[in-house]
């Protein structure tokens, strides 16, 4: 053990642990009490959960929501939505749960006092588009965590969960968590009945646009650190989707929203030239995928790649045409408030650029991928559906429920589920907090044993990083150059370089190949190698090292879907250029993964697809 | 546009310490203040500006492509309930906007232990607490097993 053989275990007991307290995690909070009032319900964060996870910012619309009370839409409808937008491919029975109970998690947080926006002619809450409605949302995170903190037997801010403890007595099943304080430096051991992972997805596995300070400035927050898959993926549970990873199109450099905009404002782009080009590509995308332009509304990988094809062509920049708009004083507000409400920086890029939307129609880019699950994408972790309907293949368990007994997921976790946003994680982490609880209970008095041999090797590897640097820090002079670590940013940036590259990132315009992703699986073996060498200064260091470390093995799960899936399914968000077609034919299924972590092998396989069909 | 925090008015407390979700506020040792440890990880998302007690900490704009000499500046009052934020450009203009953060008294959400306890057959159903009332509809909608098939649609 070393330096570091005297830190201080401390051991949690619980019957319900929930990894990641952003939405998911919360309503996972609320609903396992509601049901298990005798319960131990733990919830772990690595940072606060009074402002943690994606919606720690604030949000201006909750993009998730029936309206089934006004009949507005129904479960169905948001189905074939999601359907649609994702190329086909989505959890029916995941999707239609999702919808089915969101708009009662809506009702509870206007009860809890949010402020949602009424359409004062209707008394409904006002829609920004078919399922969105706005809400004036800063305080969103506080009042939803407010809620988890009266729900949860006790909530730990600040403990970084690195890895899944299996249980010693029975194959295949969960047994709790280990992880560190980032504050401290104890090393905690969390012994639990039933887990929720509730993390959060992957920001910073390709190299961003902005490369300076401006780094941070992500889509996804940067703490979004994809340890919603590799807490899963290391225990041997099977992966879905993952290499449908998502590009955003957003105002340049401070990545504001489009949505209220094109929905709401009914601003709409042009190149250039001042020229409509979206039509102009209609050809040429139909050459590549069939029918699927024709959907309405038009998927948003298929708008992308439009967008992408014009720049390419020369008539770049695209502009979103806000002057006619913001004419309008109760407009001109909205827009300015969608950005303050949750992506401020955008606000602060046009005050720093003189940029008023109502003199100059501003520039928009295409953003880095991201891997997550809760937008208009669907990379997760492949889960048990509803008990009520789900198809048999579909169904080994409990609700949410991985393959991985006593496991569960919610949010960016669960994979094929795209479109359900903060409130359909927060439905979702619900759902599953109430399967854990009926998991407990039919566990009765069996409960599942950690290894104390496998804690005890864990603690030596969680803390290694910081062993690594006090030993090999006395090598050098001073500065960031050691032939002995490296620091967690240096390999970061290398993950993001690699995966840019070769797994389809900016720089490649969103291309590659088998030759391609075959290097890069090679080099990703090297990296992983190189990080048994990572050096952590101090404890903050240290969960930078354990977030790359997460980011690591995403990657690498994303790009071996990448060469499984040989088609290109959704052209806008990645192509393969030796399949440039998609082809229902051989991959209208969803495709699975299985990291065997004695061998370090990923098995893939296909899944059926099943839908509603009317 | 990373955080920085203003050494006059900064006493040390830690709030932005604690609040921070990427962990980049931390206090300096030698002046007993806090400051941005990793300005390239900043989300901009203004936990740690909101929740200063001293209005110690302020926003410049990412080095690689904000124009100095703007400003956006935040005022989060959670007794009136209110968010106000002043915008000003780097050629003088300014705009200014209100919104209201919370309808309710904060602390005052019911608990999810303070309902009445579910019956345990109620556990074996697919409804959520308060469902099917919460949806303000009857039922909770489902599908039967034989409306999900294979094929391409």
């Amino acid at each position: 053990m070393g330096l570091f053989s005297k830190r201080k275990t401390i051991y949690v007991d619980s019957d319900v642990l929930i990894i990641g307290g952003g939405m998911a995690g919360c309503g996972a909070a609320y609903e396992s009490r509601y049901w298990g009032r005798d319960k131990n319900i733990v919830v772990v964060e690595k940072a606060n959960i009074e402002r943690s996870g994606a919606v720690a910012q604030g949000l201006y619309a909750i993009n998730c929501y029936m309206g089934m009370q006004w009949d507005e839409n129904q479960p169905e409808d948001h189905v074939r939505y999601a359907r649609n937008d994702l190329m086909g491919l989505v959890r029916e029975d995941l999707g239609y749960d999702i919808a089915r109970h969101v708009d009662a998690s809506v009702h509870l947080f206007e009860e809890w006092g949010l402020p949602i926006m009424k359409d004062p002619k209707t008394g409904r809450y006002m829609r920004e588009g078919k399922w969105q409605i706005m809400i004036h949302g800063e305080s969103y995170k506080p009042i939803v965590a407010e809620a988890a903190r009266k729900a949860a037997t006790k909530v730990y801010n600040r403990i970084m969960v690195t890895h899944l403890l299996m249980d010693q007595t029975k194959p295949n099943r969960v047994a709790g968590a280990v992880g560190f304080n980032v504050r401290s430096g104890e090393f905690y051991v969390f012994r639990a009945k039933a887990v929720i992972v509730g993390a959060g997805g992957a920001s910073h596995i390709y190299k961003p646009r902005s490369i300076g300070e401006g780094m941070g400035r992500t889509w996804y927050a940067p703490w979004s650190s994809a340890s919603a898959y590799a807490l899963p993926i290391l225990v041997g549970a099977k992966m879905t989707q993952m290499e449908n990873r998502i590009v955003l199109t957003r105002f340049k450099d401070g990545y504001g929203p489009v949505g209220a905009y094109f929905l709401h404002l009914k601003t709409y782009t042009e190149n250039a030239y001042g020229n409509e080009y979206e039509s102009t590509w209609y050809e040429h995308t139909k050459a590549l995928v069939g029918d699927y332009i024709d959907h309405l509304p038009v998927p948003t990988c298929l708008r992308n790649h439009a967008f992408l094809e014009e720049l390419k062509a020369g008539r770049g920049p695209i502009r979103m045409v806000t002057k006619e708009a913001f004419q309008d004083p109760h407009l001109e507000t909205i827009g300015w408030e969608n950005f303050l409400g949750m992506t401020i920086g955008q606000a602060v890029v046009w005050a720093s650029q003189n940029i008023d939307p109502k003199h100059t129609n501003p520039e928009l880019t295409t953003s880095e991928p991201y891997v997550m699950g809760s937008h208009a994408t669907c990379a997760g972790a492949w889960a048990s559906g509803p008990e009520d309907y789900a198809p048999d293949e579909y169904q080994w368990g409990y609700n949410r429920m991985m393959t991985v007994d006593g496991l569960f997921g919610a949010g960016d976790t669960i994979g094929g589920t795209a479109h359900k946003f903060s409130s359909g994680s927060f439905a979702e982490g619900r759902i599953a907090g109430k399967a854990a609880v009926k998991y407990v209970n039919d566990l009765g008095k069996e409960a599942p044993q950690v290894s104390e041999a496998e804690y005890e090797s864990l603690k030596k590897t969680v803390f290694q990083p910081l062993e690594n640097y006090a030993v090999g820090r006395n090598e050098i002079v001073a500065g960031t150059v050691s032939p002995s670590y490296l620091l967690p940013l240096h390999g970061l940036q290398r993950l993001e370089k690699i995966m840019d590259e070769y797994v389809g990132g900016i720089s490649a315009h969103y291309m590659t190949n088998e030759p391609l992703l075959t290097r890069g699986l090679e080099l990703l073996e090297m990296l992983k190698e190189d990080l048994d060498h990572l050096g952590a200064e101090d404890l903050h260091q240290l969960q930078r090292a354990w977030e790359l470390q997460h980011r690591v093995i995403a990657s690498e799960s994303v790009t071996h879907h990448t060469m499984f899936r040989k088609e290109t399914r959704w052209p806008g968000y990645y192509y393969r250029g030796d399949h440039m077609k998609l082809d229902d034919t051989d991959w209208h299924c969803f495709t699975l993964s299985r990291y065997d972590r004695e061998s370090g092998e990923w098995e893939m396989e296909k899944a059926p697809v099943y839908h509603i069909i009317d | 546009m990373p955080t920085f925090v203003y050494m006059t008015s900064c006493d040390g407390c830690g709030e932005c310490v604690d609040i921070c979700p990427s962990d980049i506020m931390h206090i300096d040792p030698t002046h007993r203040r806090a400051y941005n440890i990793e300005p390239n990880f900043c989300w901009e998302c203004y936990s740690c500006v909101k929740a200063c007690p001293q209005n110690a900490i302020d926003v410049r704009g990412y080095s690689d492509f904000a124009p100095l000499g703007h400003s956006v500046r935040v005022l989060r009052d959670e007794e009136k309930a209110t968010i106000s934020w002043k915008i000003k450009f780097r050629d003088g203009r300014e705009k200014n906007f209100v919104s209201p953060i919370r309808t309710t008294p904060w602390g005052s959400i019911k608990s999810a232990s303070d309902y009445e306890v579910p019956s345990p057959e109620a556990l074996n159903s697919q409804e959520l607490a308060h469902e099917p009332d919460g949806l303000n509809i009857n039922k909770l909608p489902a599908l039967t097993p034989g409306q999900l098939k294979l094929g391409v649609v």
